[in-house]
């Protein structure tokens, strides 16, 4: 890249080069950046504070073992909260990057040194400011109320977390002259080490990072760590658990002491939090397998997975199935080991992965911005209410078939013929809204795909079609999902739901796999990249373009079948724009026409945060997931727009004139301007 | 646009055809409305509209009420047309939807809400200096709500020039989800209200039957209106927007600072949403935080029917389109027996933005974009 950071610079500047380049320069500090980081960081700091997430998140304990002095909404966990950590993050990350340097292809980075250290400091120190002034401001606000002796706040009125709570979490409980000292040295500390860290040498600071990642996630994980090891140890007791194939996860388990048992109670408080000897065990752990990966392997697992990857597709035929075994399995017995609330996040991840690999198709192959993805979704979630459910509305004539008997069970097979029946009115609906909007204008597309969502949605809740869809009542006493001998998919069992969900992904994945490499995908991807000249290519791009829609649609259709039999009752609020906008976020995150990055955005966002009703694994976050899921689609579309798991096609795409200049750089293209190749100028 | 321009005798593909016929049912569907409402204007027991509700005869729209319907939606047609001036300029200039300008509207209200509570805690609202009071939370308002614009012009538009058209696109929802839900957070998610309007605002003129505070929003916007064509056409920096939507290139060549041009076009279209926000919570008297979001799209819709790029089509679009979500579910669906027909207001916005797409795409005024966009 032309304008790499020193953190990932590709290109090795050749001996020659470095020969005529002058000495390292010194770098000295920039006292522009460091006021204006400092300022961003103050910023965010207040406006985090007064967003209730420091309260809100006090209650969960990362660490049990640091005491900050003040037990305000969590009495007995003494320790680093992640209402704290939602703070003292930022400081550390502007720290990290204050020292960021653009530098050109060529030129050399500046020698990094102690200024580097000083203007981390610095901009800690001015955030820390602003911490200060905020709780000055609600200091002077602060006074006694005469009659009932409270502390109440003037500024309260807008401001619902400009309160006493926020204070005393601020102040430390020791009012703010406290924090005018505290707050600048304890963030301007914390940004020197985000500084700190690029004087270490790469394989010293990746390990660094590895401990606190491996630390922060084991913490924030506690639940499912604690769920998953658990249930391994059970089964090691009792290896007789593992033929109880499709019951309840919850039967029959006692809780044995397990062999793991020790382990948990030495890694884990009792109130929640890692404990100093965990949090060393880990981060020891954690450091040494980071520094075994960089210096004792020397680079050679990557090189072997470069080779790997290098191979033709045909000869990693036999690695590739061992690999998809493998994980396959892993997958089918995992739900064994775990408890209902795992089971049950793991198959809201399914529904939104399935709905993610839909919108990937529209979004990241054929790159039709459809904002009102949830539509179809929300086909699938009705059509299979008024097939399974006795609930639907009084009006549909007798012919419409409902699979259910007479004494209110589900029919055997019902939710597979019912599918089918899904399928057909999502591929339906996909051309209906696929066909008008299929000329527009990109951007024009997505608002109407936008209202069409809005309009599927708002049919659906009318008093119009009420004695259909039961207008905002919903649809209740939907049927489970049964299939005879295999068992009975329903939202009690989330076991059961999450083994459907595997099928469908599974099922999705493939033939998102096989899309991508066969005619069609490259069509879209054609379209994709210029649509003019895909045209020009022989390409129908209309005919194509509604394929997209109609793939699209089915998947999410399925999605939809799926959440109706697992919820057991749908109303129209279930299919918010919101939902649409969840989906993109996840799978721009996680890599637009990239599946692998589709199932990470989806495990990561959906899983950890949450879906837009359904909690994720930081159930506490839920008040301010979707404030982060929007700072997320910003930062990535300015810093990332490719995601965290980027297809090779699309970020080259991205970043064309990037690619174009390096290229250049090397000597690779010739773009015509190095003499030989003259443009010509017609004689005046 | 690959859409509008088909090639005569080019053969008709099946979508075309599915096309053609959305076009006659909607248009259809409209005419039979129409006809059907006069028909039961005259004769509420016609035997289309005993076929049409299930055997008994129609209501008929009193004078009084069909007034009302007109003064409602000019009101709120109004407010949409000064949203969509800075939906139509941003994408004149830029080429592409700010998704969210309507969150600048939000901020626009909900400063409204702080300001007006202030100066009602402090007994000035219904007082007798209530017109500078007003005065000063328009400016207020107007001030905050062009101070987002601009941040977020700067934070996260500026450094995607010249990206993939749909970059700017999706960070702009990212903006919108994140003002939504970062007020949400600041201020709680309940409904705020505005302390009520002095007693003369309620009233209703006499002769005309309009209230006045609709009056007032109409005036109010026709004022910013007439302001903001001044600026656009009469003054340097106004010529500068006008050549910088047509050629950015050209317009830095002549000496136009482009940055500062887009800059200018983003406060401007904040000042205007800003404006529209305080006269929604006059007229609403309460804003919550995804205030912002249906206004906001209506008001695209409103560019769009009007022209994108064309300011005094965004105005006409916004009034046709405030008029027709206040008049379309009693003049079209009612006669055709839908029940509860006000719960499809904004289906029927929706639609109107697909008709208009499908049978004039360039809007009733025709668009005014850069040679760029028009591809």
């Amino acid at each position: 890249m032309s304008t790499t950071t020193t953190d990932n610079d590709v290109f090795e500047p050749s001996p020659a080069e470095s020969a005529m380049a002058a000495a390292p320069v010194q770098s000295s500090v920039d006292w522009n950046k460091v006021a204006r980081f400092g300022g961003i960081l103050a910023l965010a700091l207040v406006f985090i504070s007064l967003s209730g997430m420091p309260v809100g998140l006090d209650k969960r304990t990362i660490l049990y073992w640091i005491n900050p002095g003040v037990y305000v909404n969590n009495p007995d966990g003494v320790g680093l909260t992640l209402g704290y950590l939602s703070l003292l993050i930022w400081p550390i990350l502007l720290g990290w990057a204050v020292g960021n340097e653009v530098v050109l292809e060529g030129m050399q980075a500046t020698k990094r040194g102690f200024s580097d250290l000083l203007a981390g400091f610095g901009v800690g120190a001015l955030g820390g400011l602003g911490v200060f002034a905020l709780t000055f401001l609600m200091g002077l606000d602060r006074e006694m109320d005469p009659d009932s002796g409270a502390l109440v706040y003037g500024v309260r009125d807008p401001l619902v977390n400009w309160n006493e709570n926020l204070y005393v979490l601020l102040t430390f409980n020791r009012g703010w002259g406290f924090a005018l000292w505290v707050w600048p040295l304890l963030a301007g500390v914390l940004a020197l080490i985000g500084a700190g860290l690029r004087l270490l040498p790469d394989g010293i600071r990746k390990a660094v990072l590895a401990a606190v990642t491996a630390i922060v996630s084991v913490s924030i994980f506690q639940f499912l760590i604690d769920d998953v090891i658990e249930g391994v140890g059970e089964t090691i007791n009792d290896p007789g658990r593992l033929s109880n194939f499709f019951g309840d996860p919850d039967d029959g388990r006692p809780r044995v002491d397990s062999v793991f048992d020790g382990l948990i109670e030495f890694v884990y408080a009792q109130t929640g939090g890692l404990r100093l000897q965990g949090m060393i065990l880990i981060g020891v752990v954690a450091a040494a397998l980071s520094l075994a990966g960089s210096y004792v392997t020397r680079g050679r697992f990557k090189a072997s997975r470069k080779a790997y990857f290098d191979k033709p597709l045909a000869q990693r035929t036999m690695s590739t199935s061992v690999l998809m075994f493998v994980t396959a399995l892993a997958l089918i017995i995992l739900p064994f080991f775990t408890g209902k609330i795992a089971n049950e996040l793991f198959a809201n991840v399914g529904i939104f992965l399935l709905l993610a690999l839909g919108l990937n198709i529209v979004v990241g192959l054929a790159g039709i911005l459809d904002l009102g993805y949830v539509a179809f979704f929300a086909v699938g979630g009705y059509t299979t209410a008024v097939l399974t459910s006795a609930g639907r509305g009084d009006e549909w004539p007798s012919w419409v078939p409902l699979f259910v008997t007479d004494d209110g069970e589900a029919v055997v097979g019902g939710w597979l013929i019912a599918l089918v029946f899904v399928v057909i009115f999502a591929a339906i609906t996909g051309l209906l809204i696929g066909a008008p909007v299929i000329r527009m204008r990109g951007d024009y597309l997505a608002i109407v795909t936008l209202g069409f969502g809005e309009i599927i949605r708002l049919l659906f809740l009318s008093d119009w079609l009420s004695g259909y869809f039961g207008g905002a009542q919903g649809i209740t006493n939907i049927e489970s999902a049964d299939f005879g001998p295999l068992g009975t998919v329903s939202g009690i069992n989330p076991r059961s739901v999450f083994y459907l969900v595997l099928f469908f992904s599974a099922i999705a994945i493939y033939v998102s796999w096989r899309l991508e490499r066969s005619r069609l995908g490259r069509a879209w991807m054609a379209i994709r990249e210029d649509e003019s000249v895909a045209e020009a290519m022989g390409i129908n791009t209309v005919n194509m373009k509604l394929m997209a829609f109609v793939v699209g649609a089915v998947l999410a259709s399925f999605s939809g079948a799926i959440f109706s039999a697992k919820v057991g009752s749908i109303f129209p609020t279930s299919f918010l724009i919101l939902v649409s906008i969840i989906i993109l976020v996840v799978v721009i995150v996680g890599g637009m026409g990239n599946i692998m990055g589709v199932i990470v955005g989806s495990l990561v966002l959906i899983g950890v945060l949450g879906g837009p009703k359904q909690p994720g694994l930081l159930q506490e976050f839920s008040e301010y997931k979707l404030l982060i899921y929007g700072a997320l689609l910003i930062w990535m579309m300015l810093k990332r727009p490719e995601g965290l798991v980027p297809n090779a096609r699309r970020s080259r795409e991205l970043h064309q004139d990037e690619f174009l200049q390096d290229a250049w750089l090397k000597g690779e293209v010739d773009t015509g301007d190095d003499g030989d190749v003259a443009v010509e100028v017609a004689p005046a | 646009m690959t859409a509008a321009v088909k090639v005569k005798g080019a053969r008709r593909t099946g979508v075309d055809w599915f096309l053609l016929f959305l076009r006659v049912l909607l248009i259809g569907l409209i005419a039979i409305g129409l006809l059907a409402f006069i028909a039961q204007q005259i004769d509420p027991n016609n035997w289309f509209a005993r076929l049409t509700h299930d055997g008994e005869a129609a209501s008929r729209l009193s004078w009084p009420q069909f007034r009302g319907l007109i003064v409602t939606g000019l009101s709120q047609g109004a407010m949409y047309g000064l949203i969509a001036l800075g939906y139509s300029m941003v994408y004149g200039v830029l080429g592409f939807i700010n998704f969210a300008h309507g969150e600048v509207f939000m901020v626009g209200a909900f400063t409204g809400f702080i300001m007006s509570n202030k100066f009602d805690e402090a007994g000035w609202w219904d007082g007798p200096i209530f017109i500078p009071v007003i005065l000063i939370t328009i400016l207020v308002s107007t001030l905050v709500a062009t101070a987002t614009a601009v941040i977020m012009e700067r934070v996260a538009y500026r450094p995607l020039r010249g990206s993939p058209r749909l970059i700017p696109l999706i960070t702009s929802i990212g903006v919108s989800f994140f003002i939504q839900n970062a007020v949400i957070l600041l201020f709680g998610p309940g409904a705020k209200g505005y302390p009520p309007n002095p007693d003369w605002l309620e009233e209703t003129i006499p002769v005309v039957g309009i209230e006045v505070k609709k009056l007032l929003v109409i005036v109010v916007a026709a004022i910013s209106m007439a302001g903001l064509w001044y600026f656009v056409e009469r003054t340097k920096t106004g010529k500068a927007m006008r050549a910088v939507a047509e050629d950015k290139e050209i317009a830095s060549l002549m000496g136009i600072d482009v940055n500062k041009t887009i800059v200018t076009t983003f406060a401007v279209g904040g000042a205007m949403a800003g404006i529209a926000g305080i006269l929604w919570g006059i007229l609403f008297k309460s804003v919550i935080a995804t205030t912002g979001f249906l206004p906001g799209i209506k008001a695209f819709t409103a560019a769009v029917v009007g022209g994108v790029g064309n300011l005094g089509g965004a105005m006409a679009g916004g009034v046709s389109l405030g008029s027709a979500e206040a008049l379309a579910p009693l003049m079209l669906l009612e006669p055709l027996g839908v029940e509860g027909p006000s719960q499809l207001r904004d289906a029927v916005v929706f639609t109107l933005l697909i008709l208009v797409l499908l049978v004039k795409p360039t809007g009733l005024f025709g668009e005014r974009l850069s040679s760029e966009d028009r591809a």
